[in-house]
């Protein structure tokens, strides 16, 4: 393979991560915020769809991300207010809107389906793209892609580095102390649900505007993007830099399977499209395998030098949830 | 800043929280505010934190009538509360739990916030580093850190609620120390707390609540009888220190060493007897709580071994334990030891653990109402078991025992609990170990542990105390171990022995 | 208290009505007739006594997993690795009812018992995919809800792999399934054409009222329901919590596997790419729209397998998209949920007031 078409691959790989890293890093937003939007998948095909419909309608892609943006959006409200506001249980509401929203978007975008209609394009940066490995890897991409950059940026920024971000953490670890702070808790929960459902609301257009151009109804092949983008959240750690970290490894290893695709011709195409559902859980488990008392237990077995070690490696991959993640906040 | 409340009312249903209390509190004064559980000390000051409103009454500030919509306004008045728990970020930084919830620019300014935290700290003599992380230090270090926090935010009243619970001895001096300078500099101090001791020694005066209402103040030199009966009602009646003969060895401890993140516990030898109350003491988080659980089964032991009526059960599961008739009761009780949910009956159901396919209901409730007959809890046998108050909880977990046991061991018996109910669990344990039962328990109350063990051990970050006679150990001497001090005796005399062991 | 009971009927109506509301602006926005939808639906579940049946048939599996579901909301735990447990059963069902084909076509075994021997195949199936979530639950520490849909997708993969590999039909593999069984091996249905099989129904009802009498009744159900709401708790008061978990997963799962061996014998009589038909999902919609109780389950689920078969016709009449069933079921359980916490909301205020 020539350094050419590995960088080209590779080029693409941070590209198809973007949608992903959206739909993360969004829900890693309403997450330390301490509200589960369980309808990430869902909602996804619902803003493909309606974001292809709207940049059908208008000829403006610009108009398809604002409609994916406000139905992430609006997606996330219902949560927002059913979690926050009524106090329901997040994974119940979360799992209905799921399904739901899978079943909108097939039903709303039947006349649409298969239609031909615009596409994001690519927009090489000047002087930067001639750099060499660099330029090409990630300064020959379309603005939606830069976007996904400076995102992972801005949110680590706004997360660990603003005093805003601090209030967020603090929303999602302990709402009655950072209520006894002055922050106002439903309000931030609802600001940021919302947002981070904005947010997550990129990725669907980003499939229908530009990988997977068009609406394809059931084999439109986005049904579990947003599982993976949940779990990655979770693998992430809830930070920003991580969790990118883990769209791009998926992004990765899906681009070796159709890699490989070639050279293993006897394998289904299925087969190797669902390699990142055993991954997730595999990453899942290594996540969580500190939390196991068996664990514990097997270590304490070991003699001092290797347990330590084995201890600190599996601290070290552990990954701490926000501790009123899933739990409504009453001030008494 | 003087704080004058006025004819504050607030009812909670049926219960009647603050019943019209009226109360001056002057600046550069510490104000002791003294109780039992459920006289309505938490509830004022939530009122006058913000956290609630109240029904009625008003708030006078400097002689300026304030209303306080949230905790935040109430800081921004220049009250600011320290909580039990104290409301602040484990897993955030020291500095960023400080900076938390301040106001100024998108960017905090780290660098000046590090600098004023440091100035407090060394004006207060507290050892604090702002780059560390809040889940690593005591609870009497995260009590600093509020108290800095607060002044650093610009309060000119301190509400300090039942500050003394769980903290070293040293820090509570500390913390005294602080009070006091601090009133001296002109703060308004309101200190809550039940303990007759802590107010005598640090209060300008001391108000006591009683069902809601105030029934009465005092100022120094504190009459100690008179505030008993003011918060009670009348005199404790004290029960008498009865002497069980002990039995045979229930169970025993050799060598046990128990490692948890944050300490060790080495080399741990005790032997319990039946019909004998050990008590364990010690501020919270000094290893007492995992050696309870090693000797459930619920805490692997690293080394050593639990033996009990000499069958060796060393990192055997928690339910072969409870087979050879361990029982454990666990302080958090609707968390840990009760189901939400489920009403009284199907506790005594489960707790019964009577194989079968179908479940005889009126069998069932038959047992259930004598159960709660001969237990006096205050329920139906449909009532879900969160509708009972802490007392009838405790009583529930009293009566889901099974009727022969060789030991209970038992996480703070009586925490939160009114002084009938305390006398109460405390003679239904008795009556257990009358028939035989061995009982180790833990506790944070001093008296608690003087007045019901035989013994006693001591645990200190990890150290354990011989046990000692609870006969011969005063408060003062419980207190000082339980602060770390006047261990050097016990290590003379284990040197001593392993001496003359290597001479053998 | 009377008052509140009175309430609940009514806010429940408003979230019916809501939810058609909704449903009939989805309809306007697509410029479909509301009302014609709604008449085809009801015609196409309820018009000729071969659709009724249709719906019976429908409502086997579903019925099956919702009372597999029940289980496991029971213990707390949201089994949406259902879907793979279906699949699963389905696979053991065919596995085991081709290695029978032959014995049965030759008489050296009776095919009532190479049904019977298969559907408990399905069963272990679908009791094994449902474990293996378990143990990632319990000894892995990975959320039964990631673990559960990551299966999900291995056992579709697993699927399409043996119907386009091992079990592929004779010449060109496809998308319509492995070659159908022989007749024999069949589970009886009423006549030749209909996919109505009696017994299938039998054992659905049986399965809800066996565990509406074990989540009721039994000490079994007392401490599934002890180790829901407190683990800890629970084996404080000496119940095996892990052991109850994995045996819940494994109700489940029977009663899952169970679903997807019906499938295979009576409904398509082969093993087909979409063998769970999304009974699962729809098993959590109506679970939660039974609130999590096994009394009013049957008729709910009888519904939801109206509203599925009777929109089936209408990308033909109305050239809509059936998906349209999933919409009505949605806003359904969506609006209850909502109506369930305004209730609630609702009775807390009226209690702060008095």
């Amino acid at each position: 393979m020539s350094v050419d078409i590995l960088l080209l691959g590779l080029a693409g790989v941070l590209a198809s991560a973007g949608p992903v890293i959206f739909a993360a890093i969004g829900e890693a937003i309403s997450e330390r915020a301490g509200v589960i939007n369980l309808s990430m998948n869902g909602m996804i095909l619902l803003s493909a769809m309606g974001g292809f419909a709207a940049a059908l309608a208008t000829g403006s892609v610009v108009a398809g991300f604002a409609a994916g943006a406000a139905i992430g959006g609006a997606v996330a409200a219902v949560v927002a207010f059913s979690s926050i506001t009524l106090k329901q249980s997040q994974v119940a509401v979360g799992f209905v809107l799921t399904l739901l929203c899978r079943d909108l978007s097939y039903f709303l975008g039947n006349p649409i389906m298969g239609q031909p209609g615009p596409r994001i394009s690519m927009a090489p940066i000047p002087l930067l793209e001639g750099i060499p490995v660099l330029g090409p890897l990630f300064f020959r991409q379309d603005a939606m892609t830069y976007l996904s950059f400076v995102l992972i940026a801005a949110a680590w920024l706004f997360i660990y580095r603003t005093r805003p971000g601090l209030v967020l953490r603090g929303v999602g670890e302990k709402p009655a102390a950072a209520y006894a702070r002055g922050a106002n808790v439903g309000g931030l929960r609802y600001l940021y649900t919302i947002l981070g459902g904005a947010i997550a609301g990129l990725a669907g257009p980003m499939y229908s505007l530009s990988i997977k151009a068009g609406w394809k109804g059931t084999i439109s092949g986005l049904d579990g993007i947003g599982w993976i983008a949940l779990a990655i959240t979770i693998f992430g750690g809830w930070s920003p830099i991580k969790v990118a970290l883990g769209a791009y490894l998926f992004a990765f290893l899906q681009w070796l399977g159709l890699v490989l695709q070639s050279a293993l011709p006897g394998v289904p195409s299925q087969v190797l499209q669902v390699a990142p559902f055993p991954l997730m859980i595999l990453t899942l488990l290594f996540v969580n395998l500190g939390n196991a008392e068996w664990v514990s237990n097997a270590l304490a077995r070991l003699p001092e030098k290797p347990r330590r070690a084995l201890a600190r490696l599996l601290r070290a991959m552990n990954a701490k949830p926000p501790a009123a993640l899933g739990t409504p906040f009453e001030k008494d | 800043m003087l704080i004058e409340l006025r004819d504050i009312c607030k009812t909670f249903g049926p219960v009647r929280a603050n019943a019209g209390i009226s109360l001056a509190v002057p600046p550069a004064s510490v104000l002791g505010i003294l109780g039992e559980n459920g006289a309505g000390k938490s509830t004022l000051m939530k009122i006058l934190s913000g956290f609630q409103p109240p029904d009625s009454g008003s708030i006078i500030i400097d002689g300026e009538a304030a209303t306080i919509r949230s905790p935040a306004d109430a800081l921004a008045r220049g009250i600011g509360m320290l909580h039990q728990d104290p409301l602040d970020f484990p897993p955030l930084r020291l500095i960023d739990d400080l900076i938390l919830g301040s106001r100024g620019p998108l960017r905090p300014d780290r660098k000046k916030a590090a600098r004023e935290f440091r100035e407090l700290a060394v004006r207060f003599d507290f050892d604090l580093d702002h780059e560390a992380y809040v889940d690593s230090l005591t609870v009497g270090e995260r009590q600093q850190l509020e108290i800095l926090r607060l002044l650093w935010l610009g309060a000119r009243a301190l509400i300090l609620d039942e500050p003394t619970t769980g903290i070293s001895l040293p820090q509570k001096q500390k913390l005294f120390a602080t009070i006091r300078l601090l009133a001296d500099e002109g703060m308004t101090v309101l200190f809550v707390s039940h303990k007759l001791e802590d107010v005598e020694s640090l209060c300008d005066r001391a108000v006591v609540l009683r069902q809601g209402a105030l029934v009465g103040s005092s100022e120094p030199p504190f009459d100690t009888k008179r505030l008993v009966e003011l918060m009670f009602g009348k005199e404790v009646p004290q029960t008498p220190r009865y002497k069980i003969p002990c039995g045979e060895t229930v169970l025993a401890a050799r060598g046990l060493c128990l490692e948890s993140l944050r300490l060790q516990i080495k080399d741990l030898d005790l032997e319990v007897y039946a019909g004998e109350v050990v008590g364990l003491a010690g501020m919270e988080g000094s290893g007492q709580a995992i050696f309870l659980a090693s000797c459930a089964g619920l805490e692997r032991a690293v080394a050593g071994s639990v033996c009990l009526d000499e069958t060796d059960m060393t990192s055997r599961s928690h339910h072969d334990f409870k087979r050879e008739g361990v029982a454990y009761l666990p302080a958090a009780r609707l968390e840990e030891g009760l189901v939400p949910g489920l009403s009284l009956e199907d506790h005594f159901i489960l707790a019964e653990g009577k194989r079968g396919l179908f479940i005889d209901r009126r069998e069932a409730e038959r047992e259930a109402v004598s159960r709660i007959a001969s237990y006096n809890i205050k329920g139906r046998p449909d009532s879900p078991v969160e509708s009972l108050s802490g007392g009838n909880q405790q009583r529930a977990l009293l009566a889901l025992l099974r009727d022969k046991l060789s030991l209970i061991l038992v996480e703070h018996p009586t925490r939160g609990l009114d002084i009938e109910s305390t006398i109460y669990i405390w003679s239904k344990l008795k009556e257990r170990c009358s028939q035989g039962t061995a009982i180790v328990f833990i506790s944070s109350d001093l008296d608690e542990i003087l007045q019901y063990s035989d013994r006693v051990l001591v645990f200190f970050a990890g150290r354990v105390s011989p046990p000692l006679s609870a006969e011969d150990l005063g408060v003062e001497e419980l207190g000082r171990l339980i602060g770390g001090k006047g261990w050097e005796r016990f290590e003379a005399s284990a040197t001593a022995e392993t001496a003359e062991a290597s001479h053998v | 208290m009377s008052d509140s009971r009175a309430l609940k009927p009514l806010f429940q109506g408003a979230a019916v009505v809501l939810a058609l509301g909704l449903t009939t602006l989805v309809l306007l926005a697509t410029k479909a007739p509301p009302l014609a939808a709604y008449v085809n639906i009801a015609r196409g579940a309820v018009g000729t006594v071969s659709v009724a049946l249709d719906v019976l048939v429908a409502w086997v599996p579903l019925l099956l997993v919702t009372s597999g579901l029940l289980v496991t909301f029971t213990v707390g735990l949201w089994n949406i690795g259902i879907e793979g447990q279906i699949t699963f059963g389905a696979i053991f069902a065919t596995w085991a009812l081709r290695s029978f084909q032959g014995g049965a076509a030759s008489g050296a075994i009776d095919p009532a018992l190479a049904i019977a021997l298969s559907v408990l195949a399905g069963m272990a199936g679908g009791a094994l995919w449902a474990m293996l979530v378990g143990a990632l639950k319990t000894f892995g520490g990975v959320n039964e809800i990631f673990g559960g849909l990551g299966l999900n997708y291995v056992a579709t993969a697993l699927n399409l792999w043996l119907i386009f590999g091992p079990w592929k039909r004779p010449g060109v593999a496809s998308m319509s399934g492995t070659v159908p069984f022989d007749k024999a091996l069949w589970l009886p249905t009423i006549n030749e054409q209909s996919r109505f099989a009696p017994i299938a129904v039998v054992l659905a009802l049986v399965a809800i009222a066996v565990v509406f009498a074990l989540i009721q009744g039994t000490y079994f159900g007392l401490r599934l329901k002890a180790v829901g709401k407190n683990p800890k708790a629970a084996y404080l008061l000496g119940i095996p919590t892990w052991q109850y978990t994995m045996a819940s997963f494994a109700i489940c799962g029977i009663l899952a596997g169970l679903a997807g061996a019906v499938q295979v014998t009576s409904v398509y009589h082969r093993l087909i790419p979409s063998i769970s038909s999304g009974y699962g999902y729809m098993g959590l919609m109506v679970s939660m729209l039974v609130n999590f109780s096994a009394a009013v389950a049957a008729p709910v689920a009888l519904f939801f397998a109206a509203l599925n078969v009777g929109s089936i016709q209408l990308p033909i009449t109305l050239k809509l998209d059936s998906s349209l069933a999933g919409v009505l079921q949605g806003t359904l359980v969506l609006f209850v949920i909502l109506a369930e916490g305004a209730r609630m909301r609702f009775m807390k205020k009226g209690g702060r007031k008095a």
